[in-house]
C-alpha cells in the first residue's frame, strides 16, 4: 500500500468531450458513480411517478370528474405504485448504499465492483420497459397500454382471460429484471460490509449505516426472491397455460396474495431500514452528540428484520383467512412495534439535551419523527383484524402507507441527499431553498395525507376512478388534492436547488458538518481510489478521535 | 487533491475478514433457497387438489439410479476441489469432468422420464394443477443443474486449455458450492415429488 498522494498533471490534458464522458458513466465500475447513476435515474422516475399521482388526484378532486378515463385511471394508479416502489424508492435505497457504504467502512469499492454495475443496468432495463409499455403494450383497449392490474395484481386479473395483450407481461418482465438487479446489488452489500471492512472496524464498531444496509440487504436477498419465483408461476400461467393461480382448474388466487406479501411486508422495511439509517446518522451529528444506545439500536433494526418476514398476512385480513392464522398475524404485527418504538425513543434520547442546530437535514429527520410515529400508531390501528376489516382497502390504508412512504421514508430520503449533496458534488447547497422546499413539502404532505384518512373513515374505497356527491366526501378530496401542488412545488425547488448548487454552490471542503464517520476524511467529492491510505479505526467516530486526541471515544466504548 | 490520512495508534489487533467469494456464494444460495421454497410451497399446497387427468401415483416412477447419479457427483466434485487445493491438475480435471458426467447423465435423466410422461402418459404442463406444478418445480431444478453444467463445462475447456492452476482452487470451491446446493435441492425435490406427492 502506497501512502504517497498522487498529484494528477493538470495542464496539456484536453477537455474530454461529452461522448467521452458519457463512454465514462455507461462503463463505469466506480461505486460512486454507480450510485450517483442510480440517485439519478430515481430522481427520473420520481418525476414519472408524481405525474401519476397527480393526474390520480386532479381526477379525483370533485365527484362525477372526466379529466382521465377509467381505463387510463387503472393505469395511472397501476404505473404509480409500481414506479414509486421499484423505481424510485429502490434505486434510492441501492444509491445511497453504493455511495455511502464503502465510505464508511473505509474500502475503495464495493467487493464486486462489475457486478454492481450489472445490477445498476438491469433495475435502468426494468424500468425502462415498465415505460415502454405505454407505446408497445399491446392491451384490451388497443394498441398502447400500461399495465393496469394494480401494483400487486391480484388473481385473477392477471390471468390471460380478463388480461389480453402484454400489458400485464410488460408489469411481470420489468419487476422480474429488476429484481435480479436488487438481489445481485444485496448480495454485493452483504460482501462488502463484511468483507472489506477497514483495519480495526469490528462489527460493533461500524457505522449504523453499515449495520442497518446489513439487514436491509439480507432483507431483500430473502424477500426479493420469493416474488421472483411467484412472477415466473404468473409466467408459466400466462404464457405455458399453467394453473398455479387459474381457479376454473383448482388453482388458487389466494396463494398469490400470499406469494406476493411475502415479498410485500419486508419490502416495505427494505424501504424503512435504510430511512432508519439515514436518520441514524444525521440526528447525532446536528444534535453534537453520539447516537444513544448503538447496540440496542443494531438488536433493535435485527429483530425488526426478523420480525418482518412473519407480518405478511395482515394484508390479507379481509380475503377471510382461519381465526388461528388472524390471531397470529395481529400478534406478530402488534410485536414489530415494539422495536420500531425502541428506535424513536432512542433517536429522542440521542436529541436529549443535545446542541441541536436545524439545518435542512435535520428538519426532515425531525418531521420523520413526528410522521413516522403517526404512521406507526395507524399501523397499529390497522394490524388489528376487527378494526382491518372495517377499513382495509378503504382510504385509510391509502393514507397510512403514504405516511409511512412519503412521511418516514421519502423525508428522510430528502434528509439523506442535503446532508450527503456537499460530499457528492463538492458544493454546498442553498440553505434557504432548503427550507423552503422542507416547509412546502410539510405543509402538502400534511394536507394530501392527514386529511385522506377522513374519506377512508367515511367508506371511500380505494382504486375508484370516480365517486357520488353528497356523500361527505367532496371537501376532503379537494384538500388532498391541493396538497399536492404544495408538494410538486416543493420538489421542484428540490431540483432546482440541487441543480444550481452543483453548478454555483460555494465550495464545501471535506467535512462541512464537522462530522465523525470515514466519509468525511476524504476528499469532496471522494477521488475514485476514496482514501490514498485505507484508514485505520478504533472506536465507532473514528473522526471524533482524530479531532479530540485528549478525549477519544475508543476509552469508552 | 489528496486526502488526508487518518490512521490511529493501534495495539497489534489481528485482522482477518471473511473471503468474498464464498461470502457471495452463501448470499446467493439463500436467494435460490427462497425462490426454491416457494415453489416447494406451491407443489405441497397443490398435492391432491388436481381436478382431472393423472394423478402422480399413476405415472410417477421413483428415479433412483438418476438420483444416485446427481447425489454423487457432489463426492467427485469435492474430490476434485481437494485435489486441485494440493495442486495435482490433471486429478481434478479427471474428477472435474467425471462430474459433469454424472450431471450429464441426470438430466438426461429427466429428459427420458418427461419424453415417457408427455408422449405415454398424456401428462404436460396444461393438463392439471399435477402437471403445472411438477414440471415447473423439476424443471426449475434442471435448469439450474443446466447452468451449472455450463459453469462447469467452462472450468474444464479451462483446465483442457491448461489455465487451471492450484491457485485456482478456491473458485472452484465457489463453483462447488453452488453445486452442492443443486443436489440439496434435489433431495428436498425428491422427498416432495416422488414420496411425499406420491
Amino acid at each position: 500500500m502506497s501512502t504517497q498522494s498522487i498529484a494528477w498533471p493538470k495542464s496539456g490534458v484536453a477537455r474530454r468531450t461529452l461522448v467521452e464522458n458519457l463512454h465514462e458513466w455507461v462503463t463505469t465500475v466506480d461505486h460512486k458513480r454507480l450510485g450517483i447513476l442510480y440517485i439519478l435515474y430515481a430522481l427520473l422516475f420520481l418525476a414519472f411517478g408524481g405525474v401519476e399521482a397527480t393526474i390520480i388526484r386532479i381526477q379525483l378532486i370533485r365527484p362525477h370528474n372526466d379529466f382521465v378515463s377509467p381505463q387510463v385511471f387503472n393505469r395511472m394508479f397501476t404505473m404509480h405504485g409500481t414506479t414509486m416502489i421499484f423505481f424510485v424508492a429502490m434505486p434510492l435505497v441501492f444509491g445511497f448504499a453504493n455511495y455511502l457504504v464503502p465510505l464508511m467502512i473505509g474500502a475503495r469499492d464495493m467487493a464486486f465492483p462489475r457486478l454492481n454495475a450489472f445490477s445498476f443496468w438491469m433495475t435502468a432495463f426494468g424500468g425502462t420497459l415498465l415505460y415502454f409499455s405505454f407505446l408497445g403494450g399491446d392491451g384490451l383497449y388497443g394498441a398502447g397500454n400500461a399495465p393496469d392490474v394494480g401494483w400487486f395484481a391480484y388473481a385473477p386479473l392477471t390471468s390471460k382471460t380478463f388480461s389480453r395483450g402484454h400489458s400485464t407481461d410488460y408489469w411481470i418482465l420489468s419487476v422480474l429484471v429488476s429484481g435480479f438487479g436488487s438481489v445481485g446489488t444485496a448480495i454485493n452489500i452483504i460482501a462488502t460490509i463484511l468483507g472489506m471492512r477497514c483495519r480495526g472496524m469490528t462489527l460493533g464498531k461500524m457505522p449504523l449505516l453499515a449495520w442497518l444496509n446489513l439487514t436491509m440487504a439480507g432483507l431483500v436477498v430473502l424477500a426479493i426472491s420469493p416474488l421472483t419465483a411467484a412472477q415466473l408461476m404468473l409466467l408459466v400461467d400466462r404464457y405455458l397455460g399453467g394453473h398455479f393461480f387459474d381457479t376454473q382448474s383448482g388453482g388458487s388466487a389466494v396463494i398469490w396474495m400470499h406469494f406476493f406479501w411475502i415479498f410485500g411486508h419486508p419490502e416495505v422495511y427494505i424501504l424503512v431500514i435504510p430511512a432508519f439509517a439515514f436518520a441514524s446518522e444525521i440526528i447525532p451529528v446536528f444534535s453534537r452528540k453520539a447516537i444513544f444506545g448503538y447496540p440496542i439500536m443494531v438488536a433493535a433494526t435485527v429483530c425488526i428484520g426478523f420480525i418482518s418476514m412473519s407480518v405478511w398476512a395482515h394484508h390479507m385480513f379481509t380475503v377471510g383467512m382461519s381465526s388461528a392464522a388472524n390471531t397470529f398475524f395481529v400478534l406478530s404485527t402488534m410485536a414489530i412495534a415494539v422495536p420500531t418504538g425502541i428506535k424513536i425513543f432512542n433517536w429522542l434520547a440521542t436529541m436529549w439535551g443535545g446542541e441541536i442546530h436545524f439545518k435542512t437535514p435535520m428538519l426532515f429527520c425531525v418531521a420523520f419523527l413526528f410522521q413516522f410515529l403517526i404512521a406507526g400508531l395507524t399501523g397499529v390501528m390497522l394490524g388489528s383484524a376487527p378494526f382491518d376489516w372495517q377499513l382495509g382497502n378503504s382510504y385509510f390504508v391509502i393514507a397510512h402507507f403514504h405516511y409511512v412512504i412519503v412521511g418516514g421514508i421519502l423525508f428522510t430520503f430528502f434528509g439523506a441527499f442535503y446532508y450527503w449533496f456537499p460530499k457528492m458534488s463538492g458544493r454546498m447547497y442553498n440553505e434557504a431553498f432548503g427550507k423552503l422546499h422542507f416547509w412546502l413539502f410539510v405543509i402538502g404532505f400534511h394536507l394530501t395525507f392527514d386529511f385522506m384518512h377522513i374519506p377512508g373513515i367515511l367508506g371511500m374505497p380505494r382504486r375508484i376512478y370516480t365517486y357520488e356527491p353528497g356523500r361527505g366526501w367532496d371537501i376532503w378530496n379537494l384538500i388532498v388534492t391541493v396538497g399536492v401542488f404544495f408538494q410538486a412545488a416543493g420538489v421542484l425547488v428540490f431540483i432546482g436547488n440541487l441543480l444550481w448548487s452543483y453548478f454555483r454552490g460555494k465550495y464545501a471542503g471535506s467535512d462541512p458538518w464537522d462530522a465523525w464517520t470515514l466519509e468525511w476524511s476524504t476528499s469532496s467529492p471522494p477521488p475514485s481510489y476514496n482514501f490514498a491510505t485505507i484508514p485505520e479505526v478504533r472506536s465507532r467516530r473514528p473522526l471524533w478521535d482524530l479531532k479530540h486526541p485528549e478525549d477519544p471515544d475508543w476509552q469508552y466504548e | 487533491m489528496s486526502a488526508p490520512s487518518i490512521t490511529i495508534p493501534q495495539s497489534d489487533v489481528q485482522w482477518s475478514l471473511p473471503a468474498r467469494g464464498p461470502m457471495a456464494m452463501y448470499c446467493m444460495i439463500a436467494a435460490e433457497a427462497a425462490i426454491f421454497t416457494i415453489f416447494v410451497v406451491a407443489y405441497i399446497f397443490y398435492i391432491g387438489k388436481s381436478l382431472a387427468g393423472p394423478q402422480p401415483q399413476d405415472v410417477l416412477r421413483v428415479p433412483v439410479f438418476f438420483t444416485i447419479c446427481l447425489l454423487s457427483s457432489s463426492l467427485t466434485i469435492h474430490f476434485a476441489v481437494k485435489l486441485l487445493r494440493r495442486g495435482k491438475v490433471v486429478s481434478f480435471g479427471l474428477w472435474w469432468l467425471l462430474t459433469i458426467a454424472l450431471g450429464a447423465v441426470f438430466l438426461a435423466g429427466t429428459a427420458r422420464e418427461w419424453h415417457h410422461l408427455i408422449y405415454d402418459e398424456g401428462l404436460t404442463i396444461q393438463t392439471n394443477l399435477f402437471g403445472t406444478t411438477y414440471y415447473s418445480l423439476v424443471g426449475l431444478h434442471a435448469f439450474h443443474v443446466t447452468v451449472g453444467l455450463l459453469a462447469l463445462g467452462t472450468v474444464s475447456i479451462f483446465t483442457l486449455s491448461g489455465n487451471v492452476r492450484q491457485e485456482h482452487a478456491e473458485r472452484a470451491e465457489v463453483l462447488s458450492m453452488y453445486w452442492h446446493f443443486v443436489d440439496v435441492v434435489w433431495i428436498a425435490v425428491f422427498i416432495v415429488v416422488y414420496v411425499v406427492g406420491r
